[in-house]
């Protein structure tokens, strides 16, 4: 019996389940054909290295949102859990000869199954919750750093461990809880004011994106990029009105979400009048620069969106190339002479295979005076962060992150950098974990610059 | 659908993660990197050693149930798509580099082995392992000898039947068979190991190869030869090899190609060149300054345009990324792109190209052809649209010329990217029934039940015309 089929046209299926027919309408079908089935993507994929199963791979996925549109195979559980296996890291991308645009087909595909599926996906409650509830509101955003903070400051905290109350959650919730920074109610605006002046002569004007969880637990790096910023001659303002970028949202499908937050920001950007719009967080950035196609289909919103995508750049990439560069140096140790600093880099996948600036990261790293810049085998490849990837997917973000920590830990460096909050966090959960001998510490790249800069100038 | 009692012990040899017969397994399965093929397995495996492969095998042969054995599905001839059901055998897990074998230059590897992870392997050892197929870095080793895979490097230094020397392979009976081995020398009845190296899984399953390994080059140097005229790059591929020089390169772009290549790369390349010629040369350094000098003196006594010669390794870079852009080109230009694969005596390459541009102007198609010229290899590709069924059919009969053409240049069907299913009709018509009936009887005589890949090699009936399109 030959089984052989054709594949051709976008078939006249009929589908009588609801998501088979949300996603045969949403999926993007020139990119589903786009893809040539060449394989090429397989070794770039962290979920195909873990599992060596080509449903966990690119090529895999696609083939089955292609089956689902094609009429020849049911959405079933199994096949949502696959779309949310996906660490949406886009390291595939890059690699891929025909171009196939996997991020839109992962997020169309995610975003069909968030309307029709029943609900089974993990802790859609508790996403529910943060994503409409508090990210999109800044006020909201306060207040949580206001609690988190007096949780954390309180003794609430010591309590709580104390008390093993903790142990009433899931273990990765108990992992990241220890690992979480101070939060506080006091962000870069009520810190260092909504204008801050270019040292020098000005070359640009710039807007600081400042994000939701990155003002709340990383007030200090947002002030810091600003202090970076003004000193290689950029003026900077903090566009009060701005909102939560909606990455999370657009990465977990909920697109008609991030469009509203898209279309708030460009509102509040566009009113600053800016030559370029700075992020230092690669998975806002990578949303943020793809502004013009999440709103591609708004007639009203298109133009608005492509002027704002295009004045969108990484905090690093905007200093390496168009700013000038501060003299960093490393402060002198104790006997006058330091030692020289190993330091590694983690690349922040979006930052790398979205914004394609992976390059000015290690430009500026290596500017620094007396330090030693060590790659680790495989830095492209994710940590297992993911936005909240490792919340919902624990068992393989904590895979990926073993494998992620071995390379780092083979670097030996003292400081392990990175331009993101979300690899922040998951690197410290990291060395927490796997690190070798407490050595390392994990920094954001601003931070690191910013401390080095300082010292320079005393 | 399997037996319910094979799968179960199925599961029992390998282990309930791996063995699935889930529609998510099912589908991702159902393809290769072949255009337009799909076709459902039953169940997917993934042996961890030798003894499973056999155990599997016995199981699957008292049920009559074929099995599929895949490396990364990357072959283009439909080889891994399991036309008739039965089970996915995945090779992937079998991957790691047994022995290294320094006194003899030998390496002995499991075949699941990514191709580019077993170079570099052998690179840090100061060795080398020529066979590099565009795809090497996602085919494995098993793939290429089961397709005998070919390289940018074939000319100077052979394909993959040149590098393999011993393997082990698991019958369809669940028999283990050793063939070859380190020696250099063994005349000791039929040469089992090239009889295997090819066969597209259709004869055995390779469990572990051993293979040669050469002391590196100690020089590369890299040359550009743009032509107005394509037969003037002809010409120069013929008087190359007539000097008495072998590049270890020697590859091929066609105008439609340069075309295509600069717009998407912005090399700043002549548009109105007829042909581009890409040649390396590795070896010793003098051995290499002599050639190449000697290579752009033939190139411009037969009237190249432009000859570059790349003074560091930054310049070589950009110039051989011309060929490697070529498919990443094409590719981007439509949805669908079908990269064939006709071969003709390297004399005739410039009747060939000809030959398929004018085919392509009469069917109102684009193919652009690039390919390896030094040994005669090219491969016109088409861009199209599968969903344009009118423009799928005059790619398919534009192929059938061009086939129908190779042949009469005293070519063949395939030069590297082996038969499998899309190419099973034309056999006969290039080994003819003579040929075609021993190679029947070999398969009779490795796997009488027909459970090994089956409707790959052979087809029910045999044609002259080429047929893209299955359904
Ligand atoms: C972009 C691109 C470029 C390419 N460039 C080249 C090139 O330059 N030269 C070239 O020759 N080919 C090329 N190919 C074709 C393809 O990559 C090769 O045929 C490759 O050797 C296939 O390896 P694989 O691991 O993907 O094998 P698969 O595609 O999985 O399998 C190929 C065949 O081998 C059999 N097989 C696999 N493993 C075993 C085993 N362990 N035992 C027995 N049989 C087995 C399968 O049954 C099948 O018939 C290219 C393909 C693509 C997509
Ligand atoms: S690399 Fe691109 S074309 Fe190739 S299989 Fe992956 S997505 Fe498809
Ligand atoms: S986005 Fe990352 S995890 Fe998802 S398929 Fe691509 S490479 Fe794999």
């Amino acid at each position: 019996m030959d089984k052989l089929t054709a594949e051709s046209a976008k078939p006249a299926v009929r589908h009588e389940n609801p998501l088979a027919r949300a996603l045969a309408e949403k999926l993007n079908y020139d990119q589903l054909t786009n893809c040539m089935r060449c394989g090429f993507c397989l070794p770039a994929c962290p979920t195909f290295k873990e599992t060596g199963m080509e449903p966990e791979s690119p090529r895999g996925r696609i083939a089955l949102m292609k089956a689902v549109a094609d009429g020849l195979m049911d959405p079933d559980e199994a096949f949502q859990e696959q779309m949310y296996h996906c660490l949406g890291c886009r390291a595939c991308e890059p690699v891929c000869p025909a171009d196939v645009k996997y991020g839109q087909l992962i997020e169309q595909a995610r975003d069909s199954i968030e309307d029709h599926a029943d609900h089974s996906v993990p802790v859609k409650g508790l996403r529910k919750l943060f994503f409409d509830g508090v990210f999109p509101h800044r006020s909201r955003l306060k207040w949580l750093g206001r609690s988190l903070g007096f949780y954390q400051k309180s003794g609430l905290r010591r309590i709580a461990r104390g008390t093993g109350i903790m142990r009433l959650f899931p273990e990765h919730m108990r992992d990241m809880e220890r690992i979480l920074p101070e939060a506080t109610a006091r962000g870069v605006v009520e810190r260092i004011g909504a204008f801050y002046p270019a040292k020098g002569k000005m070359i640009a004007r710039v807007a600081l994106f400042r994000g939701c969880i990155m003002d709340v637990l990383f007030a200090e790096t947002n002030v810091n990029t600003v202090k970076l910023l003004s000193e290689a001659g950029f003026e900077v303002v903090i566009p009060d009105s701005q909102v939560c970028c909606g990455a999370l949202h657009a990465h977990s499908g909920e697109l008609g979400k991030a469009r509203e937050l898209a279309r708030s920001n460009i509102r509040a950007f566009k009113e600053a009048g800016v030559d370029y719009i700075v992020s230092n967080a690669g998975g806002c950035g990578a949303l943020l620069i793809e502004y013009d196609h999440l709103l591609h289909e708004d007639d009203d919103w298109r133009e608005d969106g492509a002027w704002f995508a295009s004045r969108v750049i990484d905090v690093s990439r905007l200093i390496a190339e168009k700013g000038r560069v501060p003299d960093f140096a490393e402060p002198a140790g104790e006997d006058g002479r330091a030692q020289q600093l190993l330091i590694t880099y983690q690349d922040s996948c979006h930052l790398r295979n979205v914004m394609k600036s992976g390059g000015a990261p290690r430009q500026l790293m290596n500017r620094v005076g007396n330090v030693r810049f060590v790659e680790m085998a495989d830095a492209g490849s994710c940590c297992g962060s993911a936005g909240i990837y490792n919340v919902t997917q624990p068992e393989m973000a904590g895979r990926v992150l073993e494998r992620k920590m071995d390379n780092a830990n083979r670097t030996e460096a003292r400081y392990l950098l990175t331009s993101n909050p979300g690899c922040l966090l998951q690197m410290k959960l990291g060395i927490e974990k796997h690190g070798a001998g407490g050595q390392m510490e994990a920094m954001h790249i601003v931070d690191f610059l910013a401390e080095r800069m300082a010292a320079g100038k005393s | 659908m399997i037996h319910p009692e094979a799968a179960r012990r199925l599961r029992a040899i390998v282990g309930e993660t791996w063995y699935r017969d889930d529609q998510e397994a099912l589908v991702a399965h159902s393809y290769d990197a072949t255009p337009m093929l799909q076709s459902m397995p039953d169940g997917v495996i993934y042996p961890s050693s030798t003894e499973q492969v056999s155990e599997i095998m016995k199981v699957l042969s008292e049920h009559g149930i074929p099995v599929i054995s895949r490396g990364s599905a990357s072959n283009l001839c439909g080889g891994t798509v399991p036309v008739q059901g039965g089970v996915v055998m995945v090779m992937h897990r079998m991957n790691r580099i047994l022995e290294v074998d320094l006194e003899n230059l030998t390496a002995t590897v499991q075949p699941g082995i990514i191709t580019a992870e077993f170079t570099a392997h052998i690179e840090s050892f100061g060795l080398f392992y020529p066979p590099d197929p565009g795809s090497m870095r996602i085919s494995t080793i098993g793939g290429n000898i089961a397709e005998c895979s070919g390289g940018l490097r074939g000319l100077k230094y052979g394909t993959t039947k040149d590098y393999v020397i011993g393997l082990e392979a698991v019958l369809a009976s669940g028999e283990v068979i050793r063939t070859g081995g380190k020696l250099m020398k063994d005349v000791a009845g039929y040469d089992l190991t090239k009889l295997l190296i090819g066969s597209e899984g259709t004869l055995a399953i390779i469990t572990e190869a051993t293979l040669k390994l050469v002391p590196p080059p100690k020089a590369k140097k890299t040359m550009l030869a743009m032509y107005r005229d394509l037969y003037g790059a002809a010409r120069t591929v013929s008087k190359i090899i007539e000097s008495r020089i072998i590049p270890a390169t020697l590859e091929f772009l066609d105008n439609p190609t340069i075309r295509v290549v600069d717009d998407f790369a912005k090399l700043g390349l002549p548009l109105d060149m007829e042909a581009i010629l890409l040649i390396e040369q590795d070896g010793d350094p003098e051995t290499v300054e002599r050639d190449i000098a000697r290579i752009t003196e033939i190139c411009e006594s037969e009237h190249a345009d432009r000859v570059e010669v790349a003074a560091t390794r930054e310049e070589a870079e950009k110039l051989l990324t011309a060929r490697r852009s070529a498919l990443t080109a094409l590719a981007r230009l439509r949805p669908t792109t079908i990269l064939e694969d006709a071969t003709v005596p390297r004399s005739k390459i410039a009747d060939m190209v000809l030959r398929i541009n004018e085919i392509a102007r009469k069917h109102n198609v684009t193919i652009a052809t690039f390919g390896h010229a030094g040994d005669g290899n090219l491969h016109p590709t088409a861009t199209t649209d599968a969903r344009d069924r009118d423009e799928i059919h005059r790619v398919e009969e534009a192929f059938a010329e061009i086939f129908e053409a190779s042949i009469e240049l005293g070519g063949t069907i395939t030069g590297e990217h082996g038969v499998g299913l899309v190419k099973a009709p034309y056999l006969e018509w290039r080994v003819g029934p003579a040929g075609l009936g021993v190679m029947k009887g070999i398969k009779q005589a490795f796997d009488p039940h027909n459970l090994l890949n089956p409707g790959k090699m052979f087809a029910k009936e045999t044609r002259k015309r080429v047929v893209v399109q299955h359904g």
